[in-house]
């Protein structure tokens, strides 16, 4: 019996590999949330089911293909991959579970900056959530981390950068960022939008429209623009005039949900404002890099994700609703469920409560659902 | 609730309790009732589920300060 990790899993989904899966989970979690590949197969079969033994179910498992027993934590899915080795299969348990998946971030290198920088994406693979890092001239920033801050404070000291700069596009609502701990840990300036930040209690940098930020000497400039919508401070970026990181207001095959901080029907005005005039008025040779993408399809071949505006433009079916009172049905009516625990989520982000590492990980289980198709 | 069994499988990770629980229903009578304790937060949709699937019935459950406790009537 072998152990995988989810850093070996990514790897499989971003080439596209066969895997077998066992998900041993009960089945409301398993249709909840699961690992998604392409060419990945799946049998949900809860490990409570299996405790007199596999047999009932060998036939149901190719012997000719990978096996990859998967639980919430891994503590079953030892168990079951050992009753199947047993049988005669060989098989592998994922190493730390569903947790484990939800937490693992695959760093990317999306493109080269004028001056001799680098732009890297962070691809939360499990959760769906994508986080950047500008590095040039031993400096760095970083837009929208995540709460595992030691893969970005670790990353930056091996390319020998310092982290100046921390930012959140909004106020998430899906994720806990870890955006204010990295600043805290490095010193780096925290910046928020004010107005996703009215009942924060900690002190921030304002990060308001024409905001300009420079990044190592060779002037890498990082340009905010107000782009309200998913939340009411929603704040783009445009990096070195190439890329544009879009936050949770445009994503690759999908557009932001305007609900989660509660006004649905006030800020589809506002998204629809941001996504058919600000973004329509800007290049559409920037490259969009958004905070999320909702489904496997969205990934390019080297596992980021990322796309042209003017391409954007002509094939996401949020950008062309012509009419207003459709768009506005669009994103205020049969909206997805919300994102597990949101509530708390945000509270956690403003500094207003302050749960342990076990519960944010409870917090943060499954898809992100920050997205209307 | 009269519970003909007290299992403690506190401080003990899935899949442990239920493969306990499983034990325990399994040494008292149809009818009777049996008291769950654990700590594990996982147990709560899956001791649902596998009493669905196996025929007994989860009478209630309820969060003691942390402790999860569950009272199961065998089918």
């Amino acid at each position: 019996m072998k152990a995988m990790t989810a850093k070996e899993v990514t790897k499989k989904v971003i080439n596209n590999e066969e895997l077998f899966i066992l998900d041993v989970r009960n089945e409301t979690d398993f249709n909840d949330w699961k690992i998604e590949g392409r060419n990945f197969e799946y049998l949900n079969v809860p490990y409570f089911d299996l405790l007199d033994g596999v047999e009932p179910i060998l036939d149901k498992i190719p012997a000719d293909k990978e096996l990859l027993v998967v639980c919430a934590k891994e503590g079953s899915s030892v168990m079951v991959a050992e009753m199947l080795e047993e049988a005669g299969r060989d098989a592998s348990y994922l190493t730390g579970g569903m947790k484990s998946w939800s937490e693992y971030l695959e760093p990317v290198k999306v493109g080269d900056l004028k001056d001799g920088g680098e732009m890297y994406q962070f691809v939360r693979i499990g959760k769906g959530c994508l986080s950047y890092m500008v590095i040039s001239n031993g400096e760095a920033a970083i837009v929208d981390a995540t709460r595992m801050t030691d893969v970005f404070t670790d990353f930056a000291a091996e390319k020998n950068a310092e982290i100046k700069h921390v930012f959140d596009t909004h106020l998430h609502a899906d994720h806990i960022s870890g955006g204010r701990k990295i600043a805290e840990k490095t010193g780096a300036s925290y910046w928020l939008p004010p107005k996703d930040a009215e009942e924060v209690t900690f002190e921030y940098n304002r990060l308001e429209d024409g905001n300009e930020v420079m990044i190592g000497s060779t002037k890498i400039s990082i340009q905010a623009i107000y782009s309200p919508g998913h939340t009411i401070g929603s704040t783009s970026f445009v990096v070195d005039d190439q890329y544009l990181l879009s936050g949770d207001i445009l994503f690759i095959d999908s557009i932001g949900r305007p609900d989660l901080a509660g006004k649905a029907g006030d800020w589809a005005g506002d998204l629809r404002e941001t996504l058919y005039k600000r973004y329509k008025d800007l290049s559409g040779e920037l490259v969009v890099m958004p905070a999320h993408f909702m489904i496997i399809e969205e990934l390019n071949e080297d596992g980021s994700v990322s796309e042209k505006l003017g391409t954007l433009f002509a094939n996401n079916h949020g950008l062309n609703i012509e009419d207003e009172g459709e768009f506005r049905k669009l994103v205020s009516e049969n909206l997805p469920p919300q994102p597990n625990a949101y509530q708390e989520i945000r509270e956690t982000n403003m500094g207003k409560i302050s749960p342990d590492e076990e519960k944010q990980r409870e917090m943060e289980i499954g898809p992100n659902r920050c997205a209307v198709r | 609730m009269n519970a003909a069994k007290v299992l403690d499988a506190k401080g003990l990770a899935c899949p442990m309790p239920i493969v306990k629980t499983k034990k325990a229903i399994g040494e008292i009578e149809s009818g009777q009732v049996l008291e769950v304790h654990t700590t594990d937060k996982g147990a709560v949709k899956d001791l649902a589920a596998w009493t669905e699937s196996t025929g007994h019935e989860l009478l209630k459950h309820e969060d003691d300060n942390g402790v999860l406790k569950f009272w199961i009537k065998k089918g």
